[in-house]
């Protein structure tokens, strides 16, 4: 994989949510959106070391780790537009969306609550012998809750192949997580699991998939779940209509020059910079055919509303 | 060939044939595995079928929730149990939240066919945190099966039928029923979920009572039939699925209705039964509906104030006097 492949998987995920708050602004989006700008690295980078059998989870904020395995994007512009799509049918939307056929065991729109989950998807793997792996993304302020908590004993005292991405962002929802908790770094937690806990550049792709690697690795050889704390920065509100007061000034705009995309860009030479113009240029097109695409998807039908409580 | 078991044993010879039958089923919870759980549920199960399928957890019900839960939606058929049913409180999300929206909000695209295992009620001694009858917190949401025995042959049975489905269910024992004995057909095919029955008919009044306040009511019924009053006793069995027929053919047959059980009063299932035969049964009602139930307190620990909240025979004797007044 190269910086044109990752330009174009993490181009993908911010155009995706770009189009998406547009259609937002033009009432094709009910409810409130939670945006992955700037931290595309995290799920782009651990996408390359994961196989087809691997399990992923993810938090509301987990549109780009749907791309990055594999998601269909008209299908997701569809269940998030409230139509019924080939996901969950409009009965999941933005925060709560899974897709069965990628094994992507689904968002969670209560916070840390997916890594219990999680456990289990790596339990059937472990049950099953396949050597699959099952990967959470949580954010900062997930660590704060108990279910995490729990989640990591369980899984590190029954071996589980799980792996945990922390993804910090600075901010636990609209608060600093530096004034939430007490450790400098979140995986330093690790210890107290008797696990692996690492730090990384969350917004570098090679680096994600590199720390990824090395604990998936592990998990796959039976000896237990890790840690992976990915340091980044959201240059977007918590939800979509979050004004951001709290930010100081200028916080976004420094975010805005060492975000991933940019990065890229600004390393880029000639030649790169003429590809990835032409990425630009393909991956709007495929947002826009995708869009298209869902708005050709029917709303569910009422008369459908009990179905699927029961076997 | 029936045999005579006392119900925990029933629940041991039902989680031994779903471990048998499936190498899929696995069994976890606190004190499960090496223990044999602190009732003997699971007594001998970690012998039989070892590490793999029958395993201790930590003290998390939160995390080993939403694992049978993640295991459930990728291929497992888990149990897991709550050791006393008010700890399901502590994992309330993973029950509520994860485990009981899963099929609905994917569309029939994810199912969650696990099993949660847990017994409840008041025991001498036992404080307010170890003695909530919590089955009407369950009814309430949608997507969850509960299943509440009150016979030996219902707690093999109905737990056949949970491990079975491939919905979650929350089988929810009646600690006080433990010793009770009773003949378990050991052989019958699995049931369908679902299904109240008629356990001692009577042409007077209608009780609807379940787990332990089934045996309660069956002995107020033969209290009152040495009156000349004949009352009829069906035991609900589920919640979910509720089989309101089944009540209402018998408010049909007797014109009287008291629901009896063990949780307080305020929001208790009774409360659904009785808005569920004023809707229904009407016209067939020659009296109010009563509710038989603990009043709107914690479960005190003492025995002495225990005797005072906890519904018995005599509540029943009450209140069926009372829609015959």
């Amino acid at each position: 994989m190269g910086l044109a492949d990752d330009y174009r998987s993490m181009a993908r995920i911010r155009r995706f949510e770009e189009r998406l708050m547009t259609l937002k602004d033009e009432g094709e989006v009910p409810g409130s959106i939670h945006l992955c700008n700037g931290q595309e690295a995290i799920p782009v980078g651990a996408a390359r070391v994961l196989r087809d059998g691997d399990y992923v989870s993810a938090t509301y904020r987990g549109h780009g780790w749907a791309l990055a395995r594999g998601v269909d994007m008209a299908a997701l512009f569809a269940e998030i537009m409230g139509r019924d799509s080939a996901l969950c049918g409009g009965r999941a939307a933005s925060p709560y969306l899974s897709d069965v056929s990628r094994r992507f065991v689904g968002e969670n729109s209560i916070v840390g609550a997916g890594v219990p989950v999680a456990a289990g998807a790596a339990l059937t793997a472990r049950h099953q012998g396949t050597g699959d792996v099952s990967v959470a993304s949580i954010g900062d302020g997930a660590m704060n809750q108990g279910n995490v908590h729990e989640a990591l004993n369980l899984a590190a005292v029954l071996d589980l192949p799980l792996i945990l991405v922390v993804e910090n962002n600075v901010y636990s929802e609209m608060s600093r997580i530096d004034d939430m908790v007490r450790v400098k770094q979140l995986a330093e937690r690790a210890a107290g699991y008797g696990i692996p806990g690492t730090v990384v550049d969350g917004n570098d792709p090679d680096a994600v998939a590199a720390a990824v690697a090395t604990a998936v690795e592990r998990a796959r050889a039976g000896d237990g779940p890790s840690i992976v704390e990915a340091m980044t920065e959201r240059l977007v509100g918590h939800y979509s209509g979050d004004a951001q007061h709290y930010r100081p000034a200028g916080e976004i705009a420094d975010a805005r020059t060492r975000e991933p995309l940019v990065r890229i860009r600004n390393a880029a030479d000639a030649a790169l910079t003429a590809t990835l113009d032409a990425i630009d240029a393909e991956v709007a097109a495929e947002v826009e055919a995708a869009v298209a695409a869902a708005r050709a998807i029917a709303f569910p039908d009422p008369a459908t509303v009990k179905e699927h409580l029961y076997a | 060939m029936p045999e005579s078991l006392r119900y925990i044993q029933a629940v041991n010879h039902a989680l031994a044939w779903a471990l048998d039958s499936r190498d899929d089923t696995v069994y976890f919870g606190e004190d499960v595995a090496l223990p044999g759980g602190p009732f003997g549920a699971t007594k001998g199960l970690h012998k039989r079928f070892g590490d793999r399928r029958i395993f201790d957890t930590p003290i998390s019900e939160t995390g080993f929730l939403g694992m049978a839960l993640g295991s459930a939606m990728t291929g497992l058929r888990p149990i897991a149990e709550i050791m006393y049913a008010d700890f399901a409180f502590v994992a309330m999300d993973q029950i509520v939240n994860q485990i009981a929206n899963t099929r609905y909000s994917s569309g029939g695209r994810w199912t969650a066919p696990l099993v949660i295992r847990m017994q409840q009620g008041y025991s001498p001694g036992a404080c307010a945190q170890h003695s909530q009858s919590i089955e009407a917190y369950l009814a309430h949401t949608p997507g969850l099966r509960v299943a509440l025995p009150a016979t030996a042959d219902d707690a093999y049975q109905m737990l056949r039928t949970a491990v079975t489905s491939d919905d979650p269910v929350v089988v929810a024992e009646a600690r006080m029923l433990y010793p009770t004995r009773g003949e378990v057909r050991l052989d019958a095919p699995v049931e369908p979920v679902g299904g109240a029955r008629v356990v001692r008919p009577g042409t007077d009044a209608t009780v609807v009572a379940w787990s332990r306040l089934v045996p309660v009511a069956v002995e107020a019924a033969n209290q009152l039939a040495a009156e000349g009053i004949e009352v009829e006793v069906v035991d609900l069995r589920w919640l979910n699925p509720l089989d309101f027929d089944t009540v209402a053919a018998s408010v049909g047959r007797t014109g009287r209705l008291v629901v009896a059980h063990e949780a307080n009063l305020t929001g208790g299932f009774g409360a659904e039964i009785a808005a569920r035969a004023a809707d229904e049964c009407f016209a067939d009602l020659r009296a109010p509906v009563r509710r038989v139930a603990a009043p709107d307190v914690p479960m005190p620990a003492a025995p002495s104030l225990q005797a005072a909240v906890v519904p018995e025979a005599a509540a029943v004797v009450d209140a069926v006097r009372r829609t015959l007044a």
